[in-house]
């Protein structure tokens, strides 16, 4: 079974069918990595060449593991050690890096829309790692699964988002995911860190956090970063913490078995305090956990591994 | 000496409420008369070239306000010989050429280097001197002296003047050249580092916007300061709804303003940056269909006296490449005619309005020779095929630079000849 197109570059093209096969495939390459040997030969012979613009440990790491439980050879390239630095457009490392035959280039780019402009350069397929404010594919996925698992499902539920939705590719991503998935979604956040228009996309939007604690099975905390003071999008980090973090007493108001979710990197004591990143409703941990699985899913699905690469791999 | 007749032809000249079958007589590079069709009995004498026009519209050449030449400085995005093939191509009689040259068209001796490369040139061209000394916005040009060596108007265009003092004093002072001041409506800090216009289009991709406030604060001010000083001012590639209201609010109050509008702002949205296409990324973005309805309102009630080209060549350097660090801007010479008169066809203008606003209109502006085929006038003139089609192939395009959002595209409208002082500039098989 494969995807029915070459490239994963965002979830909106996505159709629920698409996403489930995705969320399933996953499922069952989790348990390779809980092996005392964590590999199966399904992508033997294939080259996945990880570029990344943009700085990244653990979305970089999660796909190279990704590639080498699943046999393929994995080269990582990021900006400092390219030929980047020395005035080679996009197009350019891209067509170079394709004339050595690699079956999938995995890209992070600060500008939004690069992965879609590579795609239409290469014939190989080209994977979203994570493009500007625009979408993060396998981020979604991983918060998808990671929901589904504990609830059994991800129709009918609510979840919030909670942060700067406007640079947010993450919230974008899942906006998309979990609506096409049944689930209704709310996006919260300072009004200026909410884009014009976001409702469009599938979701609700406030600016009250209680409102969007009220009711919510998931409750997603985004990253804020705190160079958007200088925007500025909001006038302090000790301001947007008391009125957008997440603490144990604005916990109280949450559903009692409320799940925490946050992409990572954290800042304990900004958006998320210590307790609660640690405390019993945080998943933090399970999303990286998935995060390996669901970038096997995504491998599997685009190169087509060999059909009883699988069968061997799994079942063996 | 020459003498042309072009026979048959639907004539659309605006300033003379023309609009009907006639032949024109040309003699010496001039419009020697115009007689209707059916009632010209006259005789053509030997050695008179004759264009038979049956069939098609003889319109006056078309004058652009508003083009990027890049000569000097850029000459592999555009020189001045093929931005004026690109022009005559398009139907154009005469361009107006923006400053930002490199170095900048800020003194006569660059002034009369353009004049004196474009000589011979398939069409006129008209030097548009800066506002501030390298574009700067920190000291005046000396505009008398840019004036007496041809310039038509002042404009930093590409930045906008930043310092309302400083503006104020180029209005004031332009006075001295009995010029325009063109002005970029364009408030930097609004603008950040977007990219796109700011709506639901950005929002879903996640590129930095642009709000319309960017441009409509910038207008208010510039129409302000020419209220404040009676100075002439021209407000270049309006854009936004907001900038229409403030336009046609001061032209009512007798404020001296001018103003333009694209082709592209015209015809496209936003919703064409959708797969991130670089030929989609201009400066002012462009905007929903609120502010295109609102300008096509503008142009339509003469709020926006002009529709010029903003014609902005750009080479694939800075076109296929990430959509953030691309360059602003898309050639229009080619393809202004075609993209109106679809508009035309879609019962947006009629012929005659398109005609006044691309060629009656900013030979008013701008004090430009032409825009008009009555007795006297130059012989300058387009020749177009209102029902032939015609596909935008960038091999074909006369262009240095192939970054234009229509691309592959079929277009209504052909200029099938350009007439410029009676001589045949470009014809097309």
């Amino acid at each position: 079974m494969r995807l029915k197109r070459k490239d994963l570059l965002g979830i909106a093209e996505l159709e629920r069918d698409e996403l489930e096969l995705l969320l399933s495939t996953a499922e069952s390459f989790k348990e390779v990595s809980e092996r005392e040997i964590k590999k199966v030969p399904t992508l033997r012979g294939r080259t996945i060449i990880n570029l990344f613009y943009e700085a990244s440990t653990r979305t970089r790491t999660s796909f190279e593991i990704a590639a080498k439980r699943m046999s393929a050879d994995c080269i990582n390239i990021s900006v400092s050690t390219s030929s980047v630095v020395k005035g080679e457009t996009l197009r350019d490392t891209a067509k170079n890096l394709e004339a050595m035959r690699p079956d999938c280039i995995v890209v992070r780019h600060s500008c939004s829309g690069t992965p879609a402009m590579l795609s239409r350069y290469l014939a190989c397929p080209v994977v979203n790692a994570g493009d500007g404010a625009h979408e993060h594919p396998s981020q979604a996925l991983l918060d998808m699964l990671t929901v589904k698992e504990r609830l059994g499902g991800i129709d009918g539920i609510k979840i919030s988002i909670i942060g700067d939705i406007t640079h947010s590719r993450v919230a974008r991503s899942n906006i998309y995911g979990f609506t096409k998935m049944g689930a209704e979604v709310t996006v919260a956040g300072p009004p200026t860190m909410l884009p014009p228009g976001i409702e469009k996309l599938g979701c609700r939007a406030t600016t009250s956090m209680e409102d969007a604690i009220r009711g919510a099975d998931v409750l997603m905390m985004l990253r804020i970063q705190s160079e958007r003071q200088a925007e500025p999008l909001f006038p302090s980090v000790r301001e947007y913490s008391r009125l957008y973090g997440l603490d144990e007493a604005r916990l109280r108001a949450a559903k009692k078995d409320v799940l925490i979710l946050h992409p990572g990197p954290i800042n304990r004591g900004v958006e998320i305090s210590p307790e609660v990143a640690d405390g019993p409703y945080s998943l933090i941990l399970d999303q990286v956990t998935n995060g390996v699985a669901v970038r096997m899913a995504i491998f599997y699905l685009l190169l087509g591994g060999a059909k009883e690469g699988l069968q061997e791999g799994v079942k063996a | 000496m020459n003498r042309l007749v072009i026979k048959g032809g639907r004539v659309v000249d605006p300033a003379q409420n023309l609009d009907g079958l006639y032949n024109v007589y040309v003699m010496s590079g001039r419009v020697a008369s115009i007689k209707k069709a059916e009632a010209d009995t006259s005789e053509v004498g030997s050695g008179v070239d004759i264009i038979d026009a049956t069939g098609l519209t003889v319109i006056p050449g078309l004058i652009d306000a508003h083009a990027h030449l890049r000569e000097p400085g850029y000459e592999y995005k555009e020189d001045i010989r093929t931005g004026t093939l690109a022009a005559a191509a398009g139907g154009f009689t005469a361009v107006m050429c923006m400053a930002n040259t490199k170095p900048v068209n800020d003194n006569e001796s660059i002034t009369r280097y353009i004049l004196n490369r474009a000589e011979g040139a398939m069409s006129r061209v008209y030097p548009v001197g800066a506002v501030s000394m390298g574009l700067k916005g920190e000291r005046l040009t000396e505009m008398a002296e840019l004036k007496a060596a041809g310039c038509v108007a002042f404009s930093d265009d590409g930045v906008p003047v930043a310092n309302s003092g400083l503006m104020r004093r180029a209005l004031e002072y332009s006075k001295v050249a009995n010029l325009p001041v063109i002005s970029h409506a364009e408030e930097h800090e609004l603008v950040g580092a977007g990219v796109m216009n700011e709506g639901d289009v950005s929002t879903r991709l996640g590129l930095k916007g642009i709000p319309n406030a960017a441009e409509d604060t910038m207008v208010a001010r510039d129409l302000s300061l020419a209220e404040l000083t009676g100075g002439r001012l021209h407000i270049a590639h309006v854009s936004t709804r907001g900038a229409v209201e403030l336009i046609r609010n001061a032209k009512a109050r007798g404020v001296r303003v001018t103003a333009e509008a694209t082709p592209h702002h015209l015809a496209l949205t936003d919703e064409a940056v959708e797969g991130y296409d670089t030929n989609a990324k201009m400066n002012p973005p462009l905007r929903s269909k609120e502010d295109v309805d609102a300008l096509r309102a503008g142009v339509k009630d003469g709020t926006i006296d002009c529709i010029a080209t903003d014609h902005a060549p750009h080479s694939s350097m800075e076109k296929d490449i990430e959509f953030d660090k691309a360059s602003n801007g898309i050639i229009g010479l080619e393809t202004a005619f075609s993209v109106i008169y679809g508009l035309v066809e879609n019962g947006v203008f009629t012929l005659s309005e398109a005609v006044r606003a691309m060629s009656t209109n900013p030979a008013k502006a701008f004090g430009i020779e032409g825009g008009r085929l009555s007795v006297g006038s130059p012989a300058n003139m387009a020749i177009v095929d209102l029902g032939r089609s015609w596909t935008v192939d960038p091999r074909q395009l006369n262009s240095k630079s192939k970054n234009s959002p229509w691309l592959g595209r079929v277009l209504l409208g052909v200029v099938v000849k350009t007439v410029l002082a009676g001589n045949i500039v470009y014809s097309r098989a």
